[in-house]
């Protein structure tokens, strides 16, 4: 067996496969679901109901989109230039502590006014956090998927000592958590009554951007340059390293940004669980997404859906939610396998 | 080889109606050949016309949508490489198969000794390829490691590893591409000795004069078909040409040159080695308006050396280069700055991007500046007008400018290069293997193009492994061997074989 590459996948191909692989993705749910004693139906319409069944239940599919948007951008900018940071949950963290460091200081009596500059001192804290790896990587080659992994250990224990000294809220009760920001300093809803805030219209702005700086700007050329032929880029006279610290400040401003919507859209306060797992999931969203910008919007709300949906069906199915992770995984494996497909055919022999 | 004509049971190697096709191309269109006992047939054809496919096909890599092939009076089934080793088929290719950390032994070894067995049966395995070393005048140190070795006794490692394996038909898929003319002929005379020993050769080349040499058969090949059969004594290399390309073929003739002023000198300088590529050693060259500078050398010389040191992509370690407006920091960017056109080598890796549209590759050096770029956002509207033109002017045969590079073929691809460095009518233009692996339009095209902008004043430095190509370009010479440069030769002061020897390393001593 061996894989024939196909010079011009038809249409057919290319949705063909990815449809296919949706299908397989909901039958070994069904059959998770089985294996968990539940009827395999009920379960997967459990799921789509607690997603979207209701205005509630999709307004807490789009808050939890909210930060997967922005780490699946971050991972989508990255990636395209050969970038591989996977350590979005760090730069989140870092946005998040600089959100309620500028939150909870004297720029908090500029009231919503300051909402701004929080946002962008945010953005610079992750930025700076990529910044040491890719000036490993360029430097001296060191293997950036390494460092930016373990830059999320070394952010998690930072965290963690941050909310047991000096950041330590004196009414927190004793709960690791930070003092909370101002009301005034809060991201406002997008309608009164509705619980959904304002960092998931700045998630949509922020795609909108990303796509235009990829097919627009000059600096967008040269990221995917950079991205498909480093060695032809720099060739040509594109100056590679300075094109992947470019890449690496807007990555990180942009997981950053998760940080600090979470914090002043949502949570109000830095805590250790501010993010179960959004900077790797932001992968997967960036992946099934084909990197592309607008398509990561789209699989944020997708897979935010499916956690959402999972926790409200465990409740009513007594399926564990962990089927929520199995059936991302699932579905990722699968979409990778069936984006293989229509660029390459299997022949025999 | 035999003069007499082979009995019908001498047949070794059939191959009957063999087609393959990849989507709509056809690679192999159904060809036929027999191989006898003793015979050396040459396969020629020009890159593209599925020599390899053919090859790849006899040995098992592919399989045949259509036809059979019979070794020795039995079929060999399709897709088996292991079958075709076992029925004394045997493969020296182009690009050598060898562990650089193992010894010459090992290697040979190598696939033979089965994983279950206690020892590696080295003393058998030593007389055994002393033996064969001897029958065959193949010399080689069976403890040297590889990664030592120079490239004609790799390739001499290589055919020991096939006679080891007691191959009775032997195929060499282009192999003098990296030999000097003299290690060549070391290469003939030992297939020689092993004809004589009833051994069969098929041996693919567009070299004409080693088929001429070699071969007691001649088949010719294009695009995928055979085109010809001719016995060796019933031809001559013009014939063949003709046969190959389907037309008579005319060298280009070159007017004789009018020097201008060195518009970029080199002078006594070094650059680093890159791993196993020798640098520069203290070299001096001086690129003049109105002339092309032929540097002939085996591949892996520091010809890359010196391709990246005045494309921009190194600065010298010592010693200095010097040209009109020598920017303070030297990179690709100022060298294209500088008027430098730049044709490298591998256009796949290092002249394209493949997954960029024609408008994206032929802005990859100029995407910076206005028209294409204003204040950070690019104007794809006028890369794209840009694009149109170069593919007018240049006659790129494409899908349009939106589509991939990719599709194109060699030679389309090769002029959008050569477009995109040519268009601003450069003062300097760095041509390194422009023509490797294209069809002889293409080719004619791009030494067309050369010769042009030579007599319009520009400088180039023709960088090739084929000594035609520099002898029938160049009006000056120098030879490239181990980071060292000869001094200067002027068109036709050498003949191929002097220049052979200074390829090999010869002469260098008295005149550096």
């Amino acid at each position: 067996m061996r894989l024939e590459p196909i010079s011009n996948p038809s249409l057919a191909r290319r949705l063909g496969f990815p449809a296919i692989a949706l299908i397989a993705t909901v039958i070994i749910a069904s059959l998770l679901a089985a294996l968990a004693g539940a009827n395999p139906l009920l379960t997967l319409g459990l799921i789509v109901k607690g997603a979207a069944g209701s205005k509630f239940a999709l307004l807490e599919t789009l808050n939890r989109a909210t930060p997967l948007i922005f780490t699946g951008l971050a991972i989508a900018v990255a990636f395209r230039a050969k970038l591989w940071n996977i350590g979005a949950e760090a730069q989140l963290y870092a946005g998040a502590i600089v959100t309620v460091i500028l939150g909870t200081s004297a720029l908090s009596a500029m009231g919503g006014a300051a909402l701004p500059l929080i946002a962008l001192g945010a953005m610079v804290a992750g930025a700076l956090i990529l910044l040491g790896p890719v000036m490993l990587k360029t430097r001296f080659g060191v293997d950036e998927v390494v460092t930016t992994l373990l830059f999320n250990f070394i952010m998690l224990l930072l965290v963690s000592y941050l909310l047991e000294g000096p950041m330590k809220d004196p009414m927190g009760m004793g709960w690791p958590k930070s003092a909370p920001l101002e009301k005034a300093l809060r991201l406002p809803r997008i309608a009164t009554g509705l619980r959904l805030h304002w960092g998931f219209g700045l998630a949509l702005i922020s795609a909108m951007l990303v796509w235009f700086v990829q097919v627009r700007t000059t600096l967008g050329y040269e990221m995917r340059a950079v991205g498909l032929n480093p060695q032809a880029a720099r060739f040509a006279g594109i100056p590679v390293n300075r094109v992947l610290v470019k890449t690496a400040l807007l990555s990180g401003g942009l997981a950053a940004l998760a940080g600090f919507s979470e914090v002043a859209g949502l949570k109000g306060h830095l805590s250790l669980d501010l993010s179960p797992g959004f900077g790797y999931t932001g992968i997967i969203v960036a992946m099934l997404a084909l990197l592309h910008p607008l398509g990561v919007v789209i699989t944020a709300i997708f897979v935010a859906g499916i956690f959402v949906g999972a926790d409200s069906m465990s409740r009513a199915a007594g399926v564990p939610t962990y089927i929520a992770d199995m059936l991302l995984a699932t579905a990722l494996l699968l979409m990778v396998l069936a984006i293989g497909l229509t660029r390459f055919r299997v022949v025999r022999g | 080889m035999t003069p007499e004509k082979p009995k019908a049971q001498d047949v070794v190697l059939r191959l009957d109606n063999i087609t393959k096709r990849f989507g709509a191309l056809t690679a192999n269109d159904a060809i036929s050949l027999t191989l006898h006992r003793g015979e050396v047939i040459a396969l020629l054809g020009e890159n593209g016309a599925g020599k390899t496919t053919l090859m790849n096909i006899l040995f098992g890599q592919y399989t045949a949508d259509e036809g059979t092939v019979e070794a020795f009076g039995k079929p060999l089934p399709p897709g088996n490489p292991r079958a075709a080793l076992a029925a004394g088929l045997g493969m020296v290719h182009q690009h050598f198969t060898l562990a650089d950390n193992l010894t010459a032994l090992e290697n040979i070894q190598l696939g033979t000794v089965s994983l279950w067995r206690a020892g590696l049966g080295r003393s058998a395995a030593r007389a055994k390829l002393a033996r064969l070393a001897t029958d065959f005048g193949l010399s080689v140190d069976p403890d040297a490691l590889v990664g030592t070795l120079t490239v004609g006794e790799r390739q001499r490692v290589e055919i020991l590893k096939a006679l080891y394996r007691d191959a009775r038909i032997m195929i060499l898929d282009e192999p003098t591409a990296v030999l000097t003319p003299q290690e060549s002929d070391a290469l003939f005379e030992t297939l020689r000795r092993a004809v004589a020993t009833g051994l069969s050769v098929i041996f693919i080349s567009h070299k004409l004069h080693e088929v001429m040499a070699l071969s007691s058969r001649v088949l010719v090949l294009r695009h995928g078909r055979l085109v010809g059969e001719v016995a060796t004594r019933d031809t001559n290399r013009h014939a063949l040409a003709a046969l190959m390309v389907g037309a008579e073929v005319t060298p280009p003739s070159v007017a004789p040159a009018t020097p201008g002023p060195a518009l970029l000198s080199l002078r006594d300088v070094s650059t680093r080695d890159m791993g196993a590529a020798p640098g520069l050693k203290s070299i001096n060259l001086a690129l003049r308006a109105g002339q092309i500078t032929g540097l002939a050398g085996v591949s892996g010389n520091g010809q890359s050396a010196l391709f990246d040191l005045i494309s921009g992509l190194n600065a010298p370690q010592s010693g200095q280069m010097e040209l009109p407006d020598h920017p303070a920091n030297w990179s690709p960017r100022a060298a294209v700055a500088a008027g430098i056109a730049r044709i490298p080598e591998d256009r796949h890796k290092t002249g394209t991007i493949a997954d960029f549209s024609l408008t994206e590759n032929a802005i990859l050096e100029t995407y910076a500046q206005v028209p294409f770029s204003r204040k950070g956002l690019m104007d794809w509207r006028a890369a794209e007008a840009h694009t149109r033109h170069l593919i007018a002017t240049n006659d790129v045969r494409c899908p349009g400018p939106s589509a991939p590079i990719r599709q194109l073929s060699g030679g389309n691809m090769q002029k959008l290069i050569l477009g995109r460095v040519l268009e601003a009518a450069p003062k300097i233009i760095l041509a390194n293997q422009p023509v490797r692996g294209l069809d002889i339009g293409a080719i004619t095209y791009v030494h067309g193009r050369l010769l042009a902008a030579r007599n319009a004043g520009a400088a180039v430095l023709l960088i090739s492994e084929d000594l035609d190509e520099i002898m029938g370009l160049s009006d000056v010479i120098h030879v490239i061997s181990e980071g060292r440069l000869s001094p200067e030769f002027t068109r036709g002061q050498l003949t191929a074989a002097e220049l052979g020897l200074w390829m090999a390393g010869q002469g260098f001593t008295h005149a550096a």
